[in-house]
């Protein structure tokens, strides 16, 4: 959606200014507003583009509440299902800024949380319906801790899936539509978890800001991972404005962002968003380490790959701390939380499985995971024209992180 | 790292079946005496001997079944 209202943040630089120059660009670092309309998928997240859009002070939205109630009704499957995971990424979008139009109106509007509320609810009950929790332990730290390392340990049965495909045959354009996929996540990284920091409290809460200083860079903007991971972005050819891309997205890669932001929002869920940050972090390193072998391979240097060394390390320290500290620290000072730190320890283990294998079963049937055809011409070419650029654009981070 | 920071403890924590977790700054140093960067307040130091970035820990000694 094109910005129609003034912010400060939106006047610091303006968005076609950026847009024309190119991905590569200085300026275009990644807290740069898309410039992309969102495409509606069903009636829900029409109702809701529509209102956003609009230049008129809050209303009611007629209809919403109706169709709200007939999505749920259904029966479909609302994990994979695309107007719904669409409405909750827009309602999520109203927390997170720099989603929509004029949102700032709509944060707090009976309407839109009265829809998150009542989409979020049936979410989260499909949810709990699939996901099945381990046997629980103790409620004691180390205990914890080793239960979430055995949850999460890979499978040596296991048959070959994305992140083995990745490391041994990705083509340049799986590498594009990867990166893609990440993004509705990755330019956001650890935000969704951060909402949980005044839920928590004792050593949770020391763990988790621990955790999450890392990933915002100990203070230093270009090292923050969100910024890493649009450096690498730009050194594939694509735009690293948040939003960019979420009509190729499939309602699956929106789920797993959306289910986050569910964990992350709501602190009856603070024990599933403990043990959610522990198995993403914990089944990170290793597929990081195989990531950036599949991204050499195809001949991007270190500009690219930096985001993928950079997590073998880090999170092989968050696994550790997020596990004993956070999840473990979390079941000590109430132990009541001990299956929900395991409901979203699983929850994000299959979940992922589900965009991970989306991505691998389409590409084996030689197809894309991607919602819509994309325009992979134009970014490898603007990969090429962009070659000097992207020293330009590690430079704006390193500018931006000074100022 | 601020000089408060130097003066904090050195936290060593043997994670069980993992590395060493590392708070506050210490002196890393190569077998020749080269100081090795130090790129985060907290570091995990590789315990099991197969991390491809040792000193520092790559979360691999779970594929060796490694234990401590």
């Amino acid at each position: 959606m094109h910005p129609t209202e003034s912010s400060p943040a939106r006047d610091y630089e303006h968005h076609d200014a950026a847009h024309d120059a190119a991905p590569h660009s200085s300026s275009s670092l990644c807290e740069n507003w898309h410039d992309e309309d969102i495409e509606p998928r069903g009636p829900i997240s029409s109702l809701l583009i529509d209102a956003f859009s609009r230049q008129t002070a809050p209303h009611m939205i007629d209809g919403l509440a109706d169709e709200v109630a007939a999505a749920i009704k259904s029966g479909r499957d609302l994990v994979r299902d695309e107007d719904v995971q669409l409405a909750l990424f827009l309602l999520y979008g109203l927390y997170y800024g720099r989603v929509v139009d004029n949102g700032d109106q709509w944060e707090w509007h009976v309407d839109t949380i009265a829809a998150r509320l009542e989409l979020e609810r049936a979410f989260e009950a499909q949810l709990r319906n699939l996901v099945s929790v381990p046997e629980l332990p103790n409620a004691a730290a180390e205990d914890v801790a080793q239960a979430l390392f055995t949850l999460t340990a890979p499978d040596p049965d296991a048959k070959p899936g994305l992140t083995r495909h990745i490391a041994k045959s990705l083509t340049h354009e799986q590498a594009i539509e990867f990166m893609v996929q990440r993004s509705i996540y990755t330019l956001k990284e650890a935000d969704p978890h951060s909402w949980s920091i005044p839920r928590l409290t004792g050593r949770a809460k020391a763990a988790l800001v621990e955790i999450q200083a890392d990933e915002y860079g100990n203070g230093r903007r270009d090292r923050m991972h969100s910024e890493l991971f649009a450096r690498s972005m730009r050194g594939i050819g694509l735009d690293s404005r948040y939003g960019t891309y979420v009509n190729f997205a499939p309602a699956i890669t929106l789920a797993s962002f959306n289910m986050i932001s569910l964990f992350g929002m709501n602190r009856r869920l603070r024990g599933a968003i403990a043990g959610h940050l522990a198995a993403f972090e914990m089944t990170s390193s290793v597929p990081n380490g195989l990531y950036a072998r599949g991204f050499r391979r195809l001949g991007f240097d270190d500009n690219v790959t930096e985001y993928f060394d950079e997590h073998v390390e880090a999170d092989a320290v968050h696994e550790q701390i997020a596990a004993r500290d956070l999840a473990g620290g979390l079941a000590e000072s109430e132990p009541a939380l001990l299956s929900e730190i395991f409901f979203g320890a699983s929850a994000c283990l299959m979940i992922d499985d589900w965009v991970g294998e989306h991505m691998h079963e389409s590409w084996l049937a030689g197809e894309s995971s991607l919602r819509k055809p994309f325009p992979f011409n134009a970014v490898i070419a603007n990969r090429h024209e962009g070659s000097v650029g992207d020293s330009s654009a590690s430079a704006g981070a390193a500018a931006g992180a000074a100022r | 790292m601020n000089s408060h920071d130097k003066n904090d403890d050195v936290e060593v924590v043997a994670c069980t079946n993992g590395p060493l977790l590392v708070r506050g700054e210490i002196d890393l140093r190569a077998a020749n005496g080269e100081p090795i960067e130090q790129t985060r307040k907290t570091v995990a130091l590789c315990r099991c001997g197969v991390s491809a970035i040792k000193p520092f820990c790559d979360g691999t000694h779970k594929l060796i079944n490694f234990k401590a």
